[in-house]
């Protein structure tokens, strides 16, 4: 572990945390990319991990994601729940042979002391139906609490994946409660700083929660919302069509945009209690099938492998 | 004598395929070198998260020689016939076969093929891989550049094979990217370096040095008895859980057992709440004090040896716990303000199904009917319907929000609370149940009640909307619906009949001869009691269990005997003459003892039988139908039913189908099989 000014320790700091992992990520030849510029549930739908890990071509990359996800909203009162939180992602493709002691030194990197911490693999089998994707792996424990999920791709966007890529998650926020030894998410430190200087979660996004939870509960536009979301749909398949080419496509990642919208407006739409229990099934069935057609186009393109 | 190690050591193999996957490897392994010829003394495997070992001592150095005696055509057959025969048995010439004798046949070539033995290294090479790229597991995956599966990445394979004298080899094979060697890895923390083996000893005590506990069972002992000191020592008792102590087991390589604590105060929550967020969520045991109350205390199982003794361990599984319990703690205050009623308008809100309409429309269905089923239960019809009325309210509470599968039990605790009295509260839980075929059954009446309506609401509901489950899928668990209802029906005794449409009564039927023959009931003899209208579950069971006590018995089976005879007879006649025989015996026009005999017994019988199952005495039908036995015999004995006058004949043949008529009182003896 190398020694950081205070300030900079993820024990002290929630900044210090995600600086920590990007340097980690990067000393080992990821590149550091930033967030995806648009509203997502997961770190694994920015296209640096889901379109990327199709094809036969090498990539190693690492951020962090803000990922919403509506129906967790509390309005900032629950300690443990938000509707938009960090998740930091690595994808290694081929996934390395010593993917798991990399992952455990990133844990020493952050100061989880293996002498000191109890840490497993416990089995879980990672899946996103909307996306058409399954892996096997396992979630970390440290001490009793889930702090990554640890899979190797199987599949993605109905696609067996050749080379499978190593994919970890960490729930940045969950992570730095722990390690600055906080019970609420609200009053971690974001910045490092002390006294005046400290900066808090809340200082950064109470109101976010306040404000989104209220949208996302009482106030969104249910009717536009639906309209939005067939929108989506029809634009990502128009966007397809346009791009084909004989057998290349020249628009897999604008068409697979629209799958993103078509995903968060459904998450926003599940928040306001508008889909039904059987309804559920039939949107993520339509949202996976955009996914498949996007992870296709995306094997037709030169980043997919096409030559 | 040699012996063979072999260890696929990889990362964290799943838990819950342990065991399994060690018998799995034994199995395959021993099969597979008897088939080689191979024979040994003993065998023994071991799992752990990160490895998975077999020992086999007492094997031969090479495989023995054989001789196959292979038995050629005639001599002097067809050339062709002779050609193919040297060709199986490798022979380039027919002189090399032998002639044998036969005394019926003739003389025949007879080729001795001697085979070889093979080296014993030699043979494993090649069965070892294919053991390890056959291996059952129920979910494999890919990793890296490779196609090769297993069940998480395969990182080393140790497979050596010698005697104590020498050094042993390493039997040489590749799967996927891993190839044979003999280093293994100790504990990933405590003492991670690379280990070489040479045998089965001195690999275990390597390992143990190494900390790793080899055999699962001793890791079961190990946490089993320190967490009892653990206890012990505080004056608790553990709360008993073999499946989670297996589990456990299977999550360590070095077990280190401490015990954590929790705010007394969170024991306000139910304590099948506390129980399933420490179990289930964090795998840690609960503990009783001496008072048999539930402890603010559980056991954690860490996979190391902490250089702090475990403190930093415990406080943070106790942080979990807390986090977790003050959640819980926060919905059941909330939930608790409430009545349960209150919460009722929210079901309107919830959609059962998109053409079933929502829970609310669907809790009204349910105070009808079981308000309607309660007399015929022993229920009182008012409490059914407030048990009813409240049965799903808690699905809109805070907790079962949260934790969904604690619906029901918080029904239950919040009925509780707020005064209902005790059966109407116990119904809020059970009406759920059975969930399966091994859980518990409703047995109070207002519960049964309840039970009942919520099932049979379920299933005519789908059935309306031709919702029905196929063969692959059954979203809405329609077949533990029914069965819960014959089990609810049947464990109670209960007379109440099915009044559903022919469809869905097939389908209870076809359930009911599922549950029966799982009981050991024959599945001709549940055929023969089930009826296409019959919708009374318990008369079919208790018919089907008193015909499988006939059927036990030597008068039982002549009985059955006698009638196929009897059945064929008429079934042959009835077709000769185009008529069927009605059954009414001209008592004048019986002829000889036999004949008047077996009339006056199935008169008798026939009326007796008819008593009986009008009160629905099963068994005392059956012991009356017994009876016909002998005089049934003695009668096919003496009579020759095709008499030559006409009307003997046909009143004979009227007597047989009497005799059937009466049988089939009780049961279609012509479904019986034998």
């Amino acid at each position: 572990m190398t020694d950081r000014p205070a300030h900079m320790d993820p024990k002290n700091s929630f900044q210090g945390l995600i600086l920590t992992l990007q340097q980690f990520w990067a000393e080992q030849g990821c590149v550091i990319l930033q967030p995806y510029d648009m509203p997502m549930g997961a770190g694994t739908s920015h296209t640096g991990t889901v379109l990327r890990a199709l094809g036969p071509k090498p990539w190693n990359a690492a951020y962090a994601q803000p990922s919403r996800r509506p129906k967790d909203g509390r309005y900032g009162e629950n300690p443990n729940r938000l509707q938009h939180y960090y998740q930091f992602q690595v994808i290694l493709k081929p996934s390395p042979d010593n993917l798991q002691e990399l992952y455990l030194q990133s844990l020493y990197a952050i100061g989880i002391d293996p002498a000191l911490h109890d840490l497993r693999f416990v089995e879980d089998d990672w899946e996103n139906p909307t996306l058409g994707a399954w892996g096997l792996g396992w979630e970390v424990w440290c001490d009793g609490m889930e702090v990554s999920q640890f899979t190797y791709f199987q599949q993605v966007a109905g696609y067996e994946c050749n080379p499978v890529s190593g994919e970890l998650t960490y729930g940045l926020e969950r992570l730095a409660c722990y390690l600055q030894n906080v019970d609420s998410i609200m009053e971690l430190n974001f910045n490092g700083g002390s006294g005046d200087a400290k900066v808090t979660y809340a200082d950064v996004f109470l109101q976010n929660e306040q404000e989104s939870s209220k949208y996302n509960f009482e106030a969104a536009n249910t009717e536009m919302l639906f309209r939005h979301f067939a929108d989506a749909e029809i634009e990502c398949r128009a966007i397809l069509a346009k791009g084909s080419e004989g057998n290349r496509q020249t628009m897999a990642i604008p068409a697979y945009e629209q799958v993103l919208k078509a995903a968060h407006n459904f998450n926003l739409l599940d928040a306001r209690g508008a889909i039904s229990v059987t309804e559920r099934q039939s949107y993520i069935l339509r949202i996976r099938e955009l996914a498949k057609a996007c992870g296709g186009a995306w094997l037709q393109t030169a980043g997919g492998g096409a030559e | 004598m040699p012996e063979l190690l072999l260890e696929l050591f990889s990362e964290e193999i799943p838990a819950r395929f342990q065991r399994r996957a060690a018998d799995d490897l034994k199995k395959a392994v021993t099969n597979a070198l008897v088939d080689a010829g191979l024979v040994y003394e003993g065998a023994k495997a071991f799992v752990t998260p990160r490895r998975l070992a077999l020992t086999v001592n007492g094997l031969p150095a090479r495989s023995p020689d054989t001789r196959e005696e292979k038995k050629g055509p005639k001599v002097g057959a067809p050339q062709p016939a002779i050609d193919g025969f040297l060709r199986a048995a490798g022979l380039s010439s027919i002189d090399q076969a032998k002639i044998e004798s036969d005394a019926k046949k003739g003389d025949f070539y007879l080729a001795q093929i001697n085979k070889p033995g093979a080296d014993a290294i030699t043979l494993l090479s090649a069965i070892l891989p294919k053991i390890l790229t056959d291996f059952p597991w129920a979910k494999s995956m890919r990793w890296g550049n490779g196609s090769f599966n297993w069940v998480r990445p395969l990182r080393a394979i140790t497979a050596t094979f010698g005697s104590e004298n020498e050094d042993p080899v390493v039997i040489p094979f590749t799967s996927g990217v891993v190839t044979s060697g003999q280093t293994t890895f100790g504990h990933r923390f405590l003492a991670p370096a690379a280990i070489k083996v040479k045998r089965f000893d001195d690999y275990v005590t390597a390992l143990e040095r190494a900390k790793v506990v080899l055999d699962i069972d001793r890791r079961k002992d190990i946490i089993r008895s320190e967490a009892e000191h653990l206890a012990f020592a505080q004056g608790l008792t553990i709360i008993a859980d073999e499946g989670l102590l297996e589990e456990v087991a299977g999550l360590v390589e070095w077990p280190v057992v401490m015990m954590g604590r929790f705010d007394p105060d969170f024991l306000k929550l139910p304590e099948e709440v506390i129980i399933a967020t420490i179990r289930a969520n964090q795998k840690c045991f609960c503990l009783r004090d001496a008072g048999g109350k539930l402890a603010p205390n559980f056991i954690i199982t860490a996979n190391t040896e902490a250089s702090d003794g475990g403190a930093v361990i415990t406080a943070g599984n106790e942080r979990v716990i807390r986090a977790r319990l003050s959640d819980a703690m926060f919905f059941y205050n909330g939930d608790l303000a409430l009545p349960l009623e209150h919460s009722l308008p929210k079901l309107e809100d919830s959609v059962f199904h998109a053409k079933l309409g929502t829970q609310f429309a669907r809790v009204e269905r349910l105070v009808k009917l079981a308000a309607e089923i309660a007399p015929l239960v022993g229920a009182d019809p008012e409490r059914a319907k407030r048990a009813a009325m409240l049965a799903k309210a808690d699905l809109t509470t805070g907790m079962v929000g949260e934790f969904p599968e604690l619906q029901g039990l918080m029904g239950r605790y919040y009925a509780a609370a707020q005064g209902e009295p005790a059966d109407i509260a116990t119904a809020v839980e059970m009406h759920y149940k059975p969930l399966g075929p091994t859980d518990k059954v409703p047995t109070e009446p207002v519960s049964i009640a309840v039970a009942l309506a919520d099932k049979l609401d379920l299933l005519t509901g789908f059935w309306a909307i031709d919702e029905k489950p196929t063969g692959s899928r059954d979203p809405f668990a329609l077949r533990r619906a029914a069965l819960g209802v014959i089990r609810i029906i049947s464990e109670n005794g209960l007379r109440f009949p099915l009044k559903v449409d022919a469809d869905l009564l097939a389908f209870f039927h076809d359930r009911l001869k599922v549950s029966l023959r799982d009981a050991g009931l024959r599945h001709d003899l549940v055929d023969a009691v089930i009826a296409v209208d019959s919708d009374d579950i318990l008369q079919i069971t208790q018919r089907a269990e008193a015909l499988s006590a006939l059927l036990s018995n030597a008068d039982g089976q002549n009985l059955l005997a006698g009638y196929k005879r009897a059945a064929n007879i008429l079934a042959a006649e009835e077709k000769k003459d185009g008529m069927a025989y009605s059954g009414a015996v001209d008592q004048d026009r019986l002829v000889g003892a036999e004949e008047t005999a077996l009339a006056f017994a199935v008169d008798a019988v026939h009326a007796s039988v008819t008593n009986h199952v009008a009160k629905d005495d099963y068994q005392g039908a059956m012991a009356e139908l017994a009876t016909l036995r002998a005089p049934v015999d003695a009668f096919f004995t003496a009579v020759m039913v095709n008499d030559a006058d006409p009307v003997v004949r046909a009143n004979r043949l009227n007597l047989l189908a009497k005799l059937r008529d009466t049988m089939h009182l009780v049961a279609d003896f012509s479904k019986v099989a034998g």
